[in-house]
């Protein structure tokens, strides 16, 4: 039992693949938490498929994947906070215009392509198995500058969440503030599409925030155990994934789905079994 | 406390507000009155200086609106609140009183946010969850947020808007409190009855100011016309 808990360990490249899913789930699951409370989760999605084109670009051009990525990221994350600083059209459907567009571009990119081999392919779904140490040394760092970000911006970027009015009343910089928030979100993504891929990334940003959020009504237990339970649930995806030699990617996301289901189920206050005990002790 | 001169604000090259000039001195408690689409927001909104006026000037105790930001305190609508958001009363209010202040919270500011509580009636209600309280008691927290901060001119919308009779009559002896503490207060409202009540003057607004003075004088038909366009307002007024 216990060689099938440490045998993954033994390997380099598990070793690098728990440390990259550890980070970069929990960078996610901290900075989703406002993408959670802002209910912007259509803009983590946006920004995600956005990331598709640059990289899709970069393969194109035989540039760095990561790098055209995160430019595209970037670049979308920019235009749709500008965009939308305009009230006349309502934010997702600006959203819904750009990330479309985005991912016809990385199609037709991809086209001009003869074949387009497993490099491109594992951006999309995940290539957690294949990574060297410059890449964890990059979600490292990526990862501990976005904390730090969170912690040295949170409470303006509470404001902001609780009523805009009276944060920019306050002198707060709101639509500055909400370019930084998307940027950490285009960067969060950019460093977890290694580990579970393009597409899956928005459930290492939403669920673990939003299954937190059914287990509590403070905002500190909220990041803390979203961190927890997004960490907890990645290194589980990954024994699965080495177990039964299955997609990692997907087996992350499935376990944290799981996970979620189970904080609705369990919920305090809305959910199903503890409101059936309420009345069957009542 | 705050002075308004020859205010003309556009949004979108809309004519909002027109040459408006009008003031509120410490001690005294002004209702600013008018149809929907009446520009009582936006008065607001500049005055906060959320909004740049395309001419005239808004000061506030003699300086501009940016240099006086911490004489202010702002009770938006309701619906401007996040209410779904993971904090509870106490927390809410403290986190106001962080943001004006910007820094870590001492003694001080705990015993602000528990006086600006007790100022609304809500100490008990301190650990709740803003989410699980009901229209009256998020007023009531809305209102202590701005208290919180120690405002000399408090700027209220619609504060009185879908509230039971209850929580009217604790805004009202709160309100009726602050302006004795000498407070300067501007407040939009729809209802002219619970306006003519607690306010020294009336404001009626119609894209330029229609009618300023005490509640008897602007109780006058003509005026009430003007700025809504129809009599319908002098429904149980007069």
């Amino acid at each position: 039992m216990l060689d099938l808990l440490t045998e993954p360990w033994d390997l380099v490249f598990m070793q690098r693949a728990f440390a990259v899913a550890i980070m970069a789930s929990v960078v996610c699951a901290v900075v989703g938490t406002f993408v959670v409370l802002r209910g912007m989760s259509f803009i983590g999605d946006a920004v995600a498929h956005s990331v598709f084109p640059g990289v899709a670009a970069a393969y194109v051009l035989e540039a760095n994947l990561v790098l055209g990525g995160a430019a595209a990221g970037i670049v979308t994350a920019l235009a749709i906070a500008y965009v939308s600083q305009s009230r006349r059209l309502k934010e997702d459907a600006v959203i819904g215009v750009f990330f479309a567009a985005a991912f016809a571009l990385g199609i037709v990119l991809v086209s001009t392509q003869r074949s387009y081999t497993g490099d491109l392919a594992s951006f999309l779904f995940g290539q957690i198995l294949a990574l060297t140490d410059t890449d964890v040394l990059l979600v490292a760092v990526v990862g501990a500058v976005l904390v730090a970000a969170v912690l040295l911006w949170r409470r303006r970027l509470v404001a902001v969440c609780l009523d805009r009015e009276t944060a920019a009343a306050a002198g707060i910089a709101v639509a500055r503030l909400d370019v930084l928030l998307y940027l950490m979100v285009a960067a969060a993504i950019v460093i977890s599409v290694q580990a579970v891929g393009n597409i899956l990334v928005l459930a290492l940003l939403i669920t673990p925030a939003a299954a937190a959020r059914l287990l509590t009504d403070r905002l500190t237990p909220m990041m803390l155990s979203a961190a927890a339970l997004a960490a907890g649930c990645t290194v589980l995806g990954l024994y699965l994934s080495f177990w039964w030699n299955l997609a990692a990617g997907g087996l992350i996301v499935l376990v944290l789905t799981s996970a979620f289901a189970l904080c609705w189920l369990l919920s305090p206050k809305h959910g199903p079994l503890p409101r059936l005990r309420r009345l069957l002790s009542a | 406390m705050l002075s308004v001169d020859k205010v003309t604000v556009r949004l979108d090259e809309r004519l909002i507000l027109r040459e408006v000039t009008t003031q509120v001195d410490a001690k005294e408690l002004v209702g600013l009155l008018g149809p929907n689409g009446a520009g009582k927001t936006t008065l607001l909104r500049t005055v906060l200086g959320l909004l740049r006026p395309a001419a005239g000037t808004v000061r506030v105790a003699d300086e501009p609106v940016e240099r006086a930001r911490h004489l202010l305190g702002y009770v938006p609508q309701r619906h401007e609140f996040a209410w779904d958001f993971p904090i509870n009363v106490a927390e809410a209010v403290l986190h106001a009183r962080r943001i004006r202040l910007g820094r870590r919270p001492g003694r001080a500011d705990r015993a602000a946010v528990e006086h600006a509580l007790e100022r609304v009636s809500l100490a008990e209600l301190a650990r709740r969850p803003v989410g699980a309280l009901s229209g009256g008691q998020r007023q009531r927290v809305l209102l202590a947020r701005a208290l919180a901060v120690g405002p000399r001119l408090l700027l209220l919308d619609e504060p009185f808007t879908g509230v039971d009779v209850p929580t009217q009559d604790l805004l009202t002896h709160v309100l009726s409190g602050l302006r004795a503490d000498g407070v300067a207060i501007l407040m939009t409202t729809h209802d002219f009855a619970s306006a003519a009540r607690l306010a020294d003057r009336i404001i009626l607004l119609n894209q330029e100011v229609v009618a300023d003075g005490p509640p008897d004088e602007v109780r006058d038909g003509t005026l009430w016309l003007r700025a809504f366009g129809a009599p319908t307002g002098l429904d149980g007024v007069s």
